[in-house]
């Protein structure tokens, strides 16, 4: 560790800090604008201006300059504070004084320290050059008069989001920002650019002159739009919740969140079940809780157990999907399923179904072989940090199924089975042998089908126990999962009981009474013949089939466990109620319960969240990763035939992948914005 | 200068002519094969001498060729103004100094002259055959007023000078380049005042001189 002097104190750096780090470590806070932790440094708005001794007599930009042992560093003294008021007043000559009207004003980087740093008036009486707006797609909007050329969207777009697509043209005073041919931003991470942006020259589009800041209050929540988890806050204005942003979570998010995370919550305003439903002569009308819960109930009991399904949807929080399971064992119900897709997992060890190296450790990862998986739009945050160890020259990535773009080099080793039992031919065998930490995500594509259980099998015999993935010290087998409450259901074991239907069978029809927690990412139309009871919070394929519909509330209405995909317990808090008359999905069955006659022993949701524990102690860790375990493999999936076919994602339009995002009108901007690429392509 | 945009309308394709690429591929090869971009300056460079200026399909040809992103070569070619990015003269692309020393010499009354002949600033001409432009010092202000026309220095100038110069792009001649006022390169008007002793450059005027530290040469080296 080497030492120097921040203001005369004496703080330990390691060696390859720079100044602006070691400052910051002795709690100084140095002002800038184009410096962030995780871009290339530019070193162009020289508002991080400290003096350095030794060295030349005057202010240096110290988020370029590297610290260096026994250097004294000052941050107070006069000449820093005139340099950066010197700097303020340049960056200030062409900024337009538009705050009152500004979205950023509040929460401005410009704005804060031009109060610390910034002149009484200006002294600029000539003009303010003016800057024509940029289209760059549905989710930044621009006003690039405000901009002070930081550079940071353009890193940000190259290095993290891999699209590199922004720029900056021309040179000096007439220097602008754009993508090329103003060209829309295609990155599933744009939103990020809008909070990169220290004033207001890029913003949010989808939420634009819809607030200020400081009318907002704000919940710190979890993100369900996939399976990560991302930690994010949600802003809200009475009943209305305005905008989700990003908080900071090192081993999740990092800073970034996708724009269905963020721009999705105008979805949550429209096409909303507040009242329950029941289906009279032939149409939907309201009702009351009391009749449609007595219809329901009615109609349970009067049907055989064998007869009575239950599909749980990708939103759905543990305790809602614990009351369920609860609420239909006690019927008797054995055709419980909360996998959608279909895959074929969650019913041996944890271990089996989890993101097992974690999605901090895949940066640890040498070797990856991503099998049936679209990374980028499965889990985009996941695909960042590889392309981060990519572009470090880290990892040698390669693929089995249909090639997506996922932001960086990959070798395409085939699209189905055939390529995974090949696999043992190829020159990617070497680079799986020789790695330390081989990695191997397994995407829902390639595991669900009626052939599932049989390709996961033999992805454990070809690659798993071929190549070591999955050892005592290390485990990099990985299931890719892309529903909020999958892991939690397969810990809950929200699986078919004995010999209970899966998905699939349930939607093959033969069943009197399906009843959809949330679940819309099935063929509805399979269901005509069956008495369908949806609880859920918009009015999506579900809702349109069921015969009674008990609304519930979202994600943001209620306090919820969600357990993200490398089995982390995350609790998420309420920000606003629900809409009308719709509860809690666990409320809903304890109210159920009592009408069935088979009334579940918690009244509250704290009896429910100890039922739980109690019952599935993995539960009872928060916000903790659980260690990486190994597991025998020859107990992945169930040896069968494979049928020859492409190991496709089931992702067909990231933005659109659940009904809040359906219902949301930013959504469909990008979708339509970012989708016609692909049919250009499939032409 | 002001802001640098992408011409409206642009051509359809472009390709590059082979002499171009085996000069293009002359760049590259100096360059390692990750590093190809290096080569971005000297191939827009190739591409203007080709085409005359550059067009949104060449920078895309060029980012293609390189394994770059469009924006990148975007970027350099409006960050350097000796990029065009409109389609210039094809007789005479004239870009008169406005610098202080051939301002003070009368670069205005040349611009004038470029006006009332060939029309507004940095536009082409209603033919087709000139543009002009007002550009930053070239370098050559010993030799004050002056302009470079396609790719030589036209010196010394005077309006009628340059009103003839340009008459004789226009009939398709190529006028002589260099100083227009009789003298020869930078020198004074009337020929050399100084140095005129023809010793000095004969070499009778040096005398041997010590190095010190010198390696003793052999003796019968």
């Amino acid at each position: 560790m080497a030492k120097a002097k921040v203001n005369g104190v004496e703080v330990e750096f390691d060696p390859g800090m720079t100044v602006l780090q070691v400052a910051e470590l002795a709690g100084e806070e140095i002002p800038r604008f184009c410096y962030h932790e995780r871009l290339s440094i530019a070193g162009n708005c020289r508002m991080c201006l400290v003096e350095v001794k030794p060295g030349p007599p005057k202010p240096q930009a110290s988020c370029a300059l590297p610290a260096a042992e026994g250097q004294e560093i000052f941050t107070n003294t006069p000449m820093v504070k005139k340099a950066r008021e010197g700097v303020m007043e340049f960056l200030l000559i062409n900024h337009p004084l538009d705050c009152p009207i500004c979205d950023q004003g509040g929460e401005c980087d410009l704005q804060d320290q031009a109060m610390g740093y910034g002149r009484g008036g200006s002294r600029y009486a000539e003009n303010k050059r003016a800057v024509e707006e940029k289209y760059l797609g549905p989710t930044i909007k621009t006003f690039m008069t405000r901009c002070i050329q930081c550079t940071r969207c353009v890193r940000f777009s190259t290095e993290v989001a891999g699209v590199t697509e922004m720029g900056m043209i021309s040179r000096g005073e007439n220097a602008e920002i754009t993508s090329y041919l103003e060209q829309a931003v295609s990155s599933e991470l744009s939103g990020n650019l809008n909070d990169l942006c220290p004033v207001g020259a890029l913003t949010h589009k989808p939420w634009s002159f819809n607030y200020r800041p400081w009318e907002l209050q704000k919940v710190e929540s979890i993100d369900v739009m996939d399976a990560l988890g991302a930690h994010i806050r949600l802003d809200y204005r009475g009943p209305t919740v305005l905008r989700a942003l990003p908080r900071l979570k090192e081993d999740i998010n990092e800073e970034w969140i996708t724009d269905k995370t963020r721009y999705a919550v105008d979805g949550l305003s429209r096409q909303r079940l507040d009242k329950p439903y029941v289906r009279k002569a032939g149409g939907l009308q309201a009702t009351t809780w009391s009749e449609a819960l007595s219809e329901v109930a009615g109609k349970l009991k009067a049907t055989s157990p064998e007869k009575i399904g239950v599909i749980a949807g990708d939103l759905i929080d543990a305790e809602g999907l614990k009351a369920t399971k609860d609420m239909f064992s006690s019927l008797g119900v054995n055709n419980l399923d909360c996998r959608q897709d279909g895959s074929k997992i969650g019913r041996g060890a944890r271990e089996t179904y989890l993101f097992n190296t974690g999605i901090a450790g895949i940066e640890d990862a040498d070797a990856i072989l991503m099998i049936g998986t679209d990374l980028r739009n499965e889990a985009s945050l996941i695909n960042a940090r590889i392309r981060k160890s990519w572009l470090k020259g880290d990892v040698q990535v390669a693929v089995i199924g249909e090639p997506y773009d996922l932001t960086y080099d990959y070798v395409h080793l085939g699209a189905g089975p055939k390529a995974l039992k090949d696999l043992k031919k190829h020159a990617f065998r070497d680079v799986l042998k020789n790695a330390e930490k081989p990695v191997v995500l397994v995407g829902n594509g390639a595991i669900s089908g009626s052939d599932g259980a049989a390709v996961l099998n033999l992805i454990a015999s070809e690659v798993l126990s071929a190549y070591d993935v999955v050892r005592a010290d290390w485990n990099g087998f990985n299931i890719v999962h892309q529903a909020a409450s999958r892991v939690a259901g397969l810990d809950i074991g929200f699986v078919p009981h004995g010999d209970g239907l899966d998905t699939e069978a349930m939607l093959a029809g033969g069943l009197d009474v399906v009843v959809l927690l949330g679940a819309d990412e099935i063929d509805t139309s399979k269901l005509k013949g069956s008495f369908v009871v949806y609880i859920g919070h918009h009015g999506d394929a579900g809702a349109a089939i069921a015969d009674v519909i008990l609304p519930s509330a979202a994600y943001t209405e209620k306090s919820g466990i969600y357990v993200n995909l490398e089995g982390r317990v995350q609790i998420a808090e309420r920000a606003v109620f629900p809409k009308g008359d719709a509860k809690e999905e666990w409320a809903i069955m304890r109210a159920l319960s009592e009408a069935v006659g088979k009334t579940l022993p918690y009244d509250s949701q704290s009896d429910l969240r100890a039922k739980l524990i109690a019952d599935h102690p993995t539960f009872g860790r928060i916000d903790v990763k659980p260690s990486q375990k190994s597991f025998d493999v020859k107990t992945l999936g169930a040896k069968g035939e494979v049928s020859d076919r492409v190991f496709a994602s089931n992702i067909k339009d990231f933005y659109l992948t659940n009904p809040i995002a359906r219902a949301s009108v930013a959504m469909a901007e990008c979708s339509a914005a970012r989708a016609p690429k692909l049919s250009v392509a499939a032409e | 200068m002001s802001v640098r945009r992408l011409a409206k309308e642009q051509p359809e394709s472009f390709t590059f002519k082979p002499e171009t690429l085996e000069k293009a591929n002359w760049w590259i090869a100096k360059y390692p094969d990750n590093r190809r971009q290096s080569a971005v300056i000297p191939i827009l460079w190739l591409v203007q001498k080709q085409e005359g200026w550059v067009s949104e399909p060449a920078i895309s040809a060029i980012a293609k060729m390189l394994g770059m992103a469009q924006i990148r070569v975007y970027e350099v070619a409006t960050f350097y103004t000796m990029f065009m990015l409109e389609p210039v003269g094809s007789a005479a692309l004239i870009q008169v100094c406005g610098t202080t020393p051939c301002m003070l010499r009368g670069s205005d009354k040349l611009m004038e002259v470029c006006k009332s002949k060939i029309g507004a600033k940095d536009k082409l001409s209603a033919d087709g055959k000139f543009t002009w432009q007002e550009v930053e010092c070239l370098g050559a202000c010993t030799n004050a007023p002056m302009a470079q026309i396609n790719d030589y220095f036209y010196e010394d100038l005077t309006p009628e000078n340059l009103a003839q110069i340009i008459d004789d792009f226009a009939a398709g001649k190529s006028p002589k380049v260099g100083p227009y006022n009789g003298r020869h390169t930078s020198e004074p008007i009337g020929g050399a005042t100084t140095l005129l002793d023809p010793k000095l450059y004969d070499g009778s005027a040096t005398k041997p001189i010590k190095i010190p530290n010198a390696p003793v040469p052999e003796a019968n080296a």
